[in-house]
């Protein structure tokens, strides 16, 4: 089966300091990768390049199908296909729940203003707020926002999500109700590109882990390999982590 | 010394200064319009990848917002006729307003898209949403709920300000004042009398801004916080 995510050699550069030095890895329909690693070890960006939020000076991505670095791409058209959660959750503040939720399909398909409410009913109970669904966002608790900016997303039905540090804001209590979110999300059969620092959630969701260092991968496997680390560079980054 | 008042005198001329504010509330009106929409599009050019429009639009905000009104009056007033291009007096007068306020509306609205988080832009991207969609509903109408009373205030400033196109014979308020005082020799009344409509129409103003707003931002209806 072709993969839905696939990065060939991707370089990225900011200015002179090269953030990813060829990056390569593939994501399969319905699997959950996790990419961890330490701060500016350049996954972060590794996942903005694949919705193009950040362009790529070398290498080939492709997104269900479609060269996300081809300069004449439908931007549009590949941002129906995947969605992106944020670590500052990036709620609209002015915009109800609702009206966050059906932004996306009232604006970019059209949808008319019941059927949307409707999508947006069912996306909350999917996450556990369909009694917020007229609030604003500054009435939700930090993990509600955040199950609120899942919602949003999955209202336009993306084939792929990606999730940047989405829990990295929130304390035990509020991760874990976000977590526990991704985690039926990840069984419903979602493509899901997610970076993390929770190891606990990596070892035990993903299908496949991605360590990045210094702008590379630098070991991969599956969740098991967090218990049994190859590279003294990953040995490290456990360590330190606990 | 006492000073005899007699405002009585003044009563034939209560049509003239009814007329008077009326122009002046229609001439705010069209400013308003004009001004604000001029003020966006500006905004806009100053944030725009061209260094061209960026600069365009620096040079006309700082131009207006560096010189004094009464001048800017002048200069569009003769330099037009001089030009041969002769506009009513009325649409002379607005079209200054239009020019004055703009530019400092286009700072006010400049400052309220600045405090749009990259986040929140970001995000609409990542929804798919096209660039005029994102600058209409992630930024404009979050900056313009923010810096709301700073614009409205802006206006009513621009309100009391259109007394200054009573220098090219607009029958504004205070042209109405001018000829009423030297007909009836009672300049004092008189001025008493136009400080206390612009009163009225500044808080007339005002009211209608909040009721407007109320209208046009349902959080702020709601929740009555800063947004």
């Amino acid at each position: 089966m072709a993969a839905a995510v696939s990065l060939r050699d991707v370089h990225k550069r900011f200015g002179e300091v090269e953030v990813l030095k060829g990056v390569s890895f593939e994501v399969a329909p319905g699997e959950v990768v996790a990419i961890i690693g330490r701060s500016g070890s350049g996954k972060s960006t590794a996942l903005r390049c694949v919705n193009r939020l950040e362009t790529i000076q070398s290498g080939e991505i492709e997104l269900c199908g479609r060269r996300v670095d081809d300069p004449a791409l439908d931007l549009r058209a590949l941002r129906r296909d995947v969605g992106m959660v944020f670590q500052s959750y990036n709620l609209f503040p002015h915009l109800t729940v609702a009206e966050n939720i059906t932004l996306a399909p009232r604006r970019v398909r059209r949808t008319p203003p019941a059927e949307a409410r409707r999508i947006a009913e069912e996306v909350l109970t999917r996450v556990g707020l369909s009694d917020k669904i007229d609030a604003y966002p500054e009435q939700l608790s930090g993990g509600q926002q955040q199950r609120v900016a899942i919602a949003r997303s999955l209202a336009m039905e993306p084939k792929v999500m990606l999730f940047d540090e989405v829990t990295s804001a929130l304390d035990p209590h509020l991760t874990g109700e976000v977590l526990k979110v991704m985690e039926t999300l990840a069984k419903g059969g979602m493509t899901m590109l997610v970076v993390t620092h929770e190891m606990a959630f990596a070892r035990r969701v993903a299908d496949r882990v991605i360590f990045m260092h210094t702008g590379k991968v630098w070991e991969t496997g599956p969740g098991s390999m967090l218990a049994d680390p190859q590279t003294p560079e990953l040995k490290e980054f456990l360590a330190n982590g606990l | 010394m006492r000073y005899q008042f007699d405002f009585g005198a003044l009563l034939p001329y209560w049509r003239d200064f009814l007329d008077g504010a009326l122009t002046t509330l229609t001439m705010t009106a069209f400013a308003v319009v004009f001004g604000l929409a001029i003020g966006i599009l500006c905004a806009i050019g100053r944030r725009s990848a061209s260094p061209l429009l960026q600069r365009l639009c620096g040079f006309y905000v700082e131009l207006i917002r560096n010189t004094p009104y009464i001048i800017q009056i002048f200069f569009i007033f003769f330099g037009l006729s001089s030009i041969g291009l002769r506009l009513p007096i009325f649409a002379a007068a607005v079209l200054t307003l239009v020019v004055n306020v703009g530019a400092y509306t286009a700072e006010i609205v400049r400052a309220g898209m600045d405090t749009i988080h990259p986040g929140q832009i970001e995000a609409a991207q990542a929804l798919g949403l096209s660039q005029p969609q994102i600058y209409w509903d992630v930024i404009l109408r979050p900056a313009l709920e923010r810096v709301y009373p700073a614009l409205t205030g802006q206006f009513v400033l621009m309100m009391l300000a259109s007394s200054i196109t009573s220098q090219i014979s607009a029958e504004e308020l205070t042209a109405v004042a001018n000829n009423v005082q030297s007909f009836s020799f009672r300049a004092f009344e008189t001025y008493i009398v136009v400080a206390v409509l612009y009163l009225a129409l500044a808080v007339l103003l005002k009211l209608a801004f909040y009721g407007f707003g109320q209208l046009i931002f349902p959080r702020r209806r709601r929740l009555g916080t800063p947004l």
